[in-house]
């Protein structure tokens, strides 16, 4: 996963996100659908009868569904640091693709949750004078996120531009 | 108290700048709003200030007036004593406050644009107030009042140090010579508010609902009421537009545009070249047969959004041609959605969107009933995003956004998903081109060097 060079010649060169992020859903995912098995199942199977606990593996279909669901989602999150911009693509069924000029980033931001912080995670956001233009990297490995920012921010003051 | 220099003459190595104060008229004015709340107040409470008031002797009564002008006429006197600005080579410095002191710093290079607004009772005194239009700059970071020579005066001063002329030739310049572009005749105006579609539809509403809620209630008072917000709109959309668009006019100088309007309350708008982050054009139904269109701009920091009230197309399309240079309105070809994809995705109002990319500008149209066309300068955008939901997918068409600094998003919907994606990198590619040849913020200094010579162009800016 080697960053830094870009294929001006051809496509732009993307980068995935670390697996990190994906082991933190997925997780967080196991752990709140085993929780409502459970609960399902031994709730519905006292109150009206043992064989009514089968509904709690409704939740595991949902566990399931959910581990490929992430999965696909995580895949499609990728950036391109370009010459001149940064592009950002994510989303499966809702795709979206973001342009940001280097020269237009007014603050880039590094933010890490405490849940991020234990999976050894960090997220950089950039700013434009555009509200609607949110473009976020999330999950990223720290040190990743932190030359990205030193990286953006030299990027931006060199073609620094006006509104 | 400051060692002020030489009058007028602050020399470049900007040491403390002279400091002014506001009009003398600014305490009155200022003491005026809180006594006119109390004796409101007083009034609303009814008989029981009634009473209060009654049990009180004469002399008492007159006492307490006294004490009420004198207390809340301090009050102003002090808040004016202790308001100051100053102009410095950067900046705009306004100190005010009484117990918290408060320094908003303008600078001059980050300027959007200058108002000068003359309220109706600020224009029997001879009054005015200016406000610098910065992002991020409050309400209260206007100069109000100023004498209307002062407010001029200072308005131009500020312009040319914006501009990049040196302090003591901003001084000289004085106000920069106009050319009148377009006005808008009062009668041009009634007409075209008569023919507002929507002004219309809500009289329907309007007469039915009382007369419904009469027949009802049987109570004349309960009618009224109902009738209130309605007639509160019709207002605003009538004469409140009327009353704030009389006799509008746009001009160009070399500050930039200059749009004065308003019959009770005149304003005066000085939007400096280049500033200017999005334009639309609105063409209502019953407006396109006689052709005439609305022209909205948006100013980052700015909230004027009207350019032209109402003009005919080529009127418009010319002051157009002027507030973003090089854009001819007619030149644009627009292409609509495709049939096959869009039909299914938006019904009906996919006919309203089409594209128009030039050399110089983005410009996206919507609506069928109100044509809307906006238009950005490739150089003012800030980010550009492609989104497709599922079902957009499965008819292969996908959505292009173009973000600019001033809060607005420009969306072309509905593109052919091939075009969408190549339309996406090839906006990204002439952005970058037209913001490296873009006007310097200071824009009477030198232009920078041609496009060709590469990146960091406007370091020195």
């Amino acid at each position: 996963m080697e960053t830094g060079t870009m294929g001006e010649t051809g496509g732009p060169a993307w980068v995935g996100l670390p697996g990190g992020l994906l082991t933190l859903r997925r997780t967080l995912l196991v752990i709140w659908t085993v929780l409502l098995a459970v609960v399902t199942a031994v709730g519905t199977g006292l109150t009206l009868g043992p064989a009514w606990a089968v509904l709690g593996v409704f939740w595991l279909l949902v566990l399931a569904w959910g581990w490929v669901l992430l999965g696909r989602n995580w895949r499609s999150w990728r950036y391109a640091e370009r010459a001149d911009d940064l592009l950002i693509s994510r989303g499966v069924l809702w795709r979206e693709e973001t342009v940001v000029p280097y020269g237009r980033m007014q603050l880039v931001e590094v933010t890490s949750g405490p849940l991020e912080r234990r999976f050894g995670l960090a997220s950089v956001q950039l700013h434009t004078a555009a509200a609607a233009s949110d473009a976020k990297i999330p999950g990223l490995v720290p040190a990743e996120a932190e030359r990205l920012r030193d990286r953006l921010t030299a990027l931006g003051e060199a073609r620094s531009a006006g509104l | 108290m400051s060692p002020a220099p030489v009058d007028g003459a602050v020399g470049p190595a900007a040491g403390p700048a002279e400091e002014r104060r506001l009009h003398p008229f600014t305490p009155l004015r200022r003491a005026w709003v809180p006594i006119a709340a109390t004796v409101g107040v007083l009034a609303q409470q009814g008989d029981q200030a009634g009473r209060w008031v009654a049990d009180l002797s004469a002399l008492l009564r007159v006492a307490a007036l006294a004490g009420l002008v004198m207390v809340f006429g301090a009050y102003g006197f002090l808040s004016w004593w202790f308001t100051h600005y100053a102009i410095t080579d950067t900046e705009l410095r306004i100190r005010s406050g009484l117990l918290f002191r408060r320094t908003a710093h303008i600078r001059l290079d980050r300027l959007q644009a200058v108002d000068v607004t003359r309220p109706l009772l600020a224009r029997l005194t001879g009054v005015a107030s200016l406000r610098l239009d910065v992002i991020g700059t409050e309400e209260k970071d206007q100069l109000s009042f100023l004498s209307e020579k002062e407010a001029v005066a200072l308005r131009a001063e500020l312009l040319a140090r914006a501009a990049g002329f040196a302090p003591e030739e901003a001084v000289r310049l004085g106000e920069a010579p106009e050319r009148e572009l377009l006005r808008v005749s009062p009668r041009e105006l009634v007409v075209s508010l008569l023919l507002n579609l929507g002004i219309w539809a809500l009289l329907v509403p309007g007469l039915t609902v009382p007369a419904v809620v009469w027949w009802l209630s049987s109570s004349p008072w309960a009618a009224l009421v109902s009738v209130l917000p309605m007639l509160g709109a019709v207002w605003a959309g009538t004469a409140g537009r009327f009353l704030t668009e009389y006799d509008w006019r746009v001009a160009e100088s070399p500050d930039g545009l200059r749009l004065d309007h308003g019959l009770l309350d005149r304003a005066h708008e000085t939007v400096p070249p280049g500033r200017v982050q999005n334009v639309r054009i609105v063409e209502p139904l019953l407006w396109r047969r006689r052709g005439l269109v609305r022209v909205e701009l948006k100013v980052a920091g700015s909230n004027n959004t009207v350019l032209v009230p109402v003009a005919t197309r080529d009127a418009a399309s010319a002051v157009v041609a002027r507030v973003l240079p090089g854009v001819d309105l007619a030149a644009l070809s627009f292409s609509g959605s495709p049939r096959t994809g869009s039909r299914w995705v938006v019904p009906v109002w996919w006919k309203g969107y089409a594209l128009a990319v030039s050399p110089e500008v983005f410009a996206a149209r919507h609506g069928r009933l109100c044509r809307r066309t906006e238009i950005v300068p490739h150089a003012k955008v800030q980010s550009v995003r492609f989104t497709q939901g599922p079902w957009a997918r499965a008819r292969g068409v996908a959505d292009v956004h173009v973000d600019t600094g001033a809060n607005c998003t420009v969306t072309a919907r509905l593109r052919p998903e091939p075009e969408a994606a190549t339309l996406l990198h090839a906006q990204a590619a002439r952005s970058r081109t037209s913001r490296a040849s873009a006007r310097p913020d200071r824009w009477m200094t030198a232009r920078p060097p041609a496009p060709e010579t590469g990146a960091g162009a406007e370091s020195g800016a």
